[in-house]
């Protein structure tokens, strides 16, 4: 009897008793649902997540946005972003000044600055770089005594017990030189890493092609073989002396010095590619792909992308300050509280995979990560609208003091037409008009609305808000599709959309001829109950035309093979800036970089030869009044033919604690997290005031489990009894 | 014994070559080398020379299963399927896509996985029997029918709900153990208690319920009426002699599972971030990346195997009248 009682209690108390131990354990420290056990809860670091594991971290091969958050910390390019200042501006990171590029014409001969393009044949960027900056600890500059590096000819029997670099006892470091560019820019074109800016650079970097196929050859002829780049001289980038090199561009190509604020044109270490050349290191992900060596203010110290990855402040760090040239909006958000003080800020910053929102969202509310975004689900509990319309905090943010950071992207969502489609395509009048009524029909306002909560903006042409080119308010809208009221801007109502229709030859949708409907198809990459209803919607917005829209949803591999091919109609697709440059949207459309036939980023394969011509004069000119003249002119053209429906510029909203500093959304920079400023100890304060756990589900499901159990050990004695 | 053994692992091999050419023409069928490479280079700046050489320097510019190019033997070693598929038979997995050793990331992420797994597996097999042999001892009375009633509105519930809510409950309202994350050694701990809790309940319905049915078959027949005549307790009846005998269904479904714990669980991992090799797969899915998929697919495959053979063990060991010829 006693038995048959007790064995369900003894199994609630095993099956609980793990429960009881894990919070007790966890009660050791100073909240039982603390996700950081055995952290230091004084430490000056900054706790932040990421959603989906990096597939690179090669300076050569890293382009996503989720690389590049690591990346930029621990690589240094020549150049970076000003953290403050606005319109975005290009200062020396390791370089001692922002390089000028020297024309020279076909023979040789310099020529002067304004030279114009069509005599420029090639531009020579001469870097020179700052002195003293140093490489992080790592055991691939690891010297002995005699001066010979320790682990550049490790056997298996010395790798036996090297599982990650903390195994290696010894580690060095050396002065970073002009030539350690020169390997990376050699580097982007090795056939092994596939660089991502390969097919692009080697339009441009002298000899850069010619290499990437030499390289892919002496590959072919010696699979096995490590290649040295030191024995493969690249035309196009030379060391000049240990602290200078030179890169050598075909023509004209202002936007460059951009590419040289990325990762892609940072310094790689040729120890580096020695040491994890060797046999066996790549079977344990010791690779220069999973384990940067870098010069940056942070190293990579903890590198599992399956759970963590950390960063720590590299002692070896070249002693950068933090920016006292901000304006005084600037001064008044405490952005210049720091200033002249040695970043990096903070000693580390730990990174957890957090692949679901819930949990993210949880997380930043009990205070274990600093900042997070606001997904769909919790906007309303994040954000609420002020009378007039502006975006804050809601009520239960501002108790905990959580600030809302908003900016528009550098980016663009739009409907592409294939100008390429006999329907909508073409450059044709009544092509155009049915473009311009389809531009109207389709409210973006709306949308921005209903499925965006109003993180968005209307657009207005190819050129996001932010970069050069783009014009504010009423004097910079797309007369095709909105119309000025005062200073209010209004879209065009649909009798206009009705008109242009019926001048396109569809009076109410049907074909003057024929008397058919008008089918159009949008493909799209969309899908689930979320995609559903905007579709829905899309489908909604041409029934106001009497046209009937064919939703054709398909997944990423398909649609891209169908905008190569041009098999597409309509399809939905956006555009991150790579750089603050119009010629990063403009490129987009045109006619030489027409997806079909060249498998360039012309998407829609508009092909207007005003456009295109404009376009060559836009891009090699400099900023000013003249430029600006070129780009009104091309946005003129661009909304005029509608090869896009330019849907919106995408508005980020994302939430910090008051325990985080030094918060200025910068679309460009990648390197910010060593402006970065933290309180630890009002973060632990706030963490242990928001965690205390609440106890009495604990009694009342021990209650209720006796509540249960009871009546049945009850019931079962009467049983036994009645029996007997 | 050792001759069935020795058939049943000779019959796997050809089983796993199906299941790898399975995979292979699934895989192949919505994905192209052309797609894999244009989704590892990503969308910008893709031209058809880098994805010509990603092709290339992966092993994918060759034909999928007969290179009519090649002379002899060549015509089906040198394909994409041999090329990435026989050194699996030897459990040499090769790198992902992403360059990172899938051996490795095996390794790694085993621990974890069985981490969950295995308490789940053992803590819910103990609370299932014990929950359905109460309802056999209280058959027929108003406990058993609630106990039912409840088993059905637990399986009625979706995994997912379980595991949100308790998020939100445990973790989030009430903050008795982190919401998700993984650690190694002891401080692992506070992160198995929520994934494994709710494991278990989500399986309470469904097991209990199965394990009711095949007690409540055994409860009928002569022996335990013998039982019963000899003057055993209700308890005595229960857990040693009914038990015994439904433990053949039991183990059919129980043993199994045993060598594909080690799979881990797909959606429990990703919620809860357990770095497991559950979420593993979802992710070389989600990436395209085939050398992972069809490792974690031949894994797999070679676990429900060995998990079979176990089965058919443990047969003969509840039931001496099974014999393995």
């Amino acid at each position: 009897m006693t038995r048959l009682g007790t064995f369900p209690l003894g199994t609630i108390l095993y099956a609980t008793l793990p429960f009881l131990l894990a919070t007790g354990l966890a009660g050791c420290s100073d909240s039982w649902n603390t996700p950081y056990p055995g952290s230091d809860k004084g430490a000056n670091a900054v706790y932040s997540a990421f959603s989906e594991r990096p597939k690179h971290l090669d300076p050569a091969r890293s382009y996503a946005s989720n690389e590049v958050e690591f990346t930029g910390q621990i690589y240094e390019p020549p150049l970076q972003y000003h953290f403050l200042k606005r319109p975005y501006t290009l200062i020396p990171l390791t370089a001692e000044t922002v390089p000028k590029p020297h024309f020279y014409d076909a023979t040789g001969k310099l020529l002067p600055d304004d030279a114009p393009s069509a005599a420029i044949a090639e531009s020579v960027y001469e870097i020179k770089i700052r002195l003293g900056i140093r490489y992080q600890p790592h055991p691939a500059f690891a010297r002995d005594a005699a001066g010979r590096y320790r682990y550049h000819t490790l056997d298996a029997a010395a790798l036996a017990d090297k599982i990650t670099l903390t195994d290696f006892a010894y580690t060095g470091t050396r002065e970073l030189t002009a030539g350690d560019y020169v390997y990376q820019i050699k580097r982007l074109a090795h056939p092994g890493l596939s660089s991502p800016i390969f097919g692009l650079m080697s339009e441009h970097i002298v000899g850069l092609k010619q290499l990437g196929a030499t390289l892919q050859q002496a590959a072919r002829t010696r699979p096995d073989a490590v290649l040295n780049l030191n024995d493969f001289p690249l035309a196009g980038a030379e060391v000049v002396d240990r602290t200078t090199y030179r890169i050598r561009i075909k023509g004209k190509y202002p936007q460059f010095i951009y590419w040289l604020a990325m990762p892609f044109f940072a310094p790689v270490p040729w120890e580096a590619e020695v040491f994890y050349a060797q046999p066996g290191l790549a079977d344990r992900n010791l690779t220069l792909d999973w384990q940067p060596v870098g010069t940056g203010p942070f190293y990579l110290a903890e590198n599992d992308p399956n759970r963590r990855m950390v960063l720590k402040k590299n002692p070896y760090f070249h002693g950068e300050t933090y920016p006292a040239d901000g304006d005084a909006a600037d001064r008044q958000a405490g952005l210049l509280a720091d200033a002249g003080k040695t970043l990096p800020l903070v000693d580390e910053a730990i990174f957890s995979l957090e692949k679901e929102t819930i949990p993210y969202w949880s997380k930043f509310m009990q205070g274990y990560y600093d900042s997070s975004g606001i997904s769909s689900d919790s906007f309303d509990q994040a954000v609420q609208f002020s009378a007039r319309g502006e975006q804050q905090p809601t009520d239960s943010m501002r108790d905990k003091n959580i600030h809302l950071i908003t900016t528009v992207a550098a980016s663009i969502w739009y409907v592409g037409f294939n100008m390429l489609d006999p329907v909508v395509g073409g450059l044709g009048e009544d092509r155009r008009k049915l473009r311009q009524a389809l531009s109207i029909a389709f409210d973006y306002d709306e949308f921005i609305s209903i499925f965006l909560n109003g993180r968005g903006i209307p657009a207005q042409g190819p050129i996001p808000p932010g970069l050069f080119g783009y014009v504010e308010g009423v004097a910079g809208l797309n007369p095709y599709v909105y119309q000025a009221r005062g200073k209010q801007i209004m879209r065009r109502p649909l009798a206009d959309a009705k008109r242009l229709l019926a001048e396109a030859g569809y009076p109410n949708g049907r074909h003057a001829k024929t008397g058919e409907p008008l089918v159009l198809y949008f493909d799209t990459m969309a899908s689930g109950p979320d995609a559903k209803s905007r579709l829905d919607w899309m489908k909604k917005q041409l029934d106001k035309l009497g046209v009937q829209l064919v939703v054709r949803g398909t997944d990423y591999n398909r649609f891209q093979d169908k905008i190569l091919k041009g098999n597409a109609q309509l399809f939905e697709w956006g555009w991150n800036a790579d750089y603050p440059d119009p010629e990063n949207f403009f490129f987009l459309l045109y006619g030489p970089h027409k997806k079909v036939g060249s498998g360039g980023e012309n998407a829609a394969n508009y092909d207007n030869p005003e456009f295109n011509r404009l376009f060559e004069q836009m891009k090699d000119m400099d900023n000013g009044p003249a430029r600006q003249e070129v780009i009104d002119a091309m946005l003129e053209i661009v909304r005029r033919d509608a090869p896009w429906i330019y849907s919106y510029y995408p508005k980020s909203f994302g939430l910090r604690h008051g325990w985080v500093h030094n918060v200025k959304p910068n679309l460009m920079a990648n390197n910010t997290l060593k402006y970065r400023r933290v309180d630890p100890a009002l973060r632990a304060r706030q963490r242990e005031a928001w965690n205390q756990p609440v106890l009495w589900p604990i009694a009342l499901m021990l209650g209720g489990l006796v509540v249960v159990i009871a009546p049945a050990a009850i019931a079962w004695r009467r049983r036994e009894r009645t029996t007997a | 014994m050792f001759a069935y053994l020795l058939r049943r692992l000779l019959y796997a091999i050809p089983i796993l070559i199906g299941v790898n050419l399975l995979t292979f023409a699934l895989f192949f069928v919505v994905n192209t080398p052309g797609d894999m490479a244009r989704l590892q280079l990503g969308a910008k700046h893709v031209t058809p020379e880098a994805i010509e050489r990603w092709k290339y320097e992966h092993g994918y510019d060759k034909p999928l299963l007969l290179n009519k190019a090649a002379e002899g033997s060549a015509q089906f070693t040198d394909t994409i399927f041999f090329k990435h598929s026989a050194a699996m038979f030897v459990f040499e997995f090769g790198k992902g896509d992403d360059g990172r050793d899938i051996g490795t990331e095996i390794r790694n992420r085993m621990g974890p996985s069985l981490a969950i797994a295995l308490p789940v597996f053992v803590i819910g097999l103990l609370v299932n029997i014990t929950f359905a042999l109460l309802m056999v001892f209280f058959r027929a009375t108003y406990l058993d029918l609630w106990g039912v009633v409840l088993c059905v509105v637990l399986m009625s519930i979706s995994g997912l709900f379980y595991i949100i809510a308790g998020q939100y409950f445990i973790a989030s309202l009430w903050k008795l153990l982190p919401i998700s994350g993984f650690a190694g050694g002891i401080n692992g701990l506070p992160f198995i208690v929520l994934p494994v809790l709710v494991s278990v309940v989500a399986g309470i319905g469904g097991g209990s319920r199965w394990y009711r049915t095949i007690f409540i078959e055994e409860i009928g027949k002569d022996y335990v009426r013998t039982a019963r005549a000899k003057g055993l307790s209700e308890l005595r009846v229960l857990f040693r002699h009914v038990l015994k005998n439904g433990m053949i269904p039991i183990l059919t479904g129980a043993v199994v599972v045993i060598p594909t714990l080690f799979m881990g669980s797909l959606i429990t991992e990703s919620f809860f971030g357990i770095p497991g090799l559950g979420s593993y797969t979802i992710d070389a899915i989600q990436a395209q990346d085939f050398a992972v998929v069809r490792a974690m697919v031949f894994l797999g495959s070679a676990l429900y195997i060995v998990g079979l053979i176990l089965t058919d063990l443990s047969y003969s060991w509840a039931d001496p009248r099974v014999r393995l010829q």
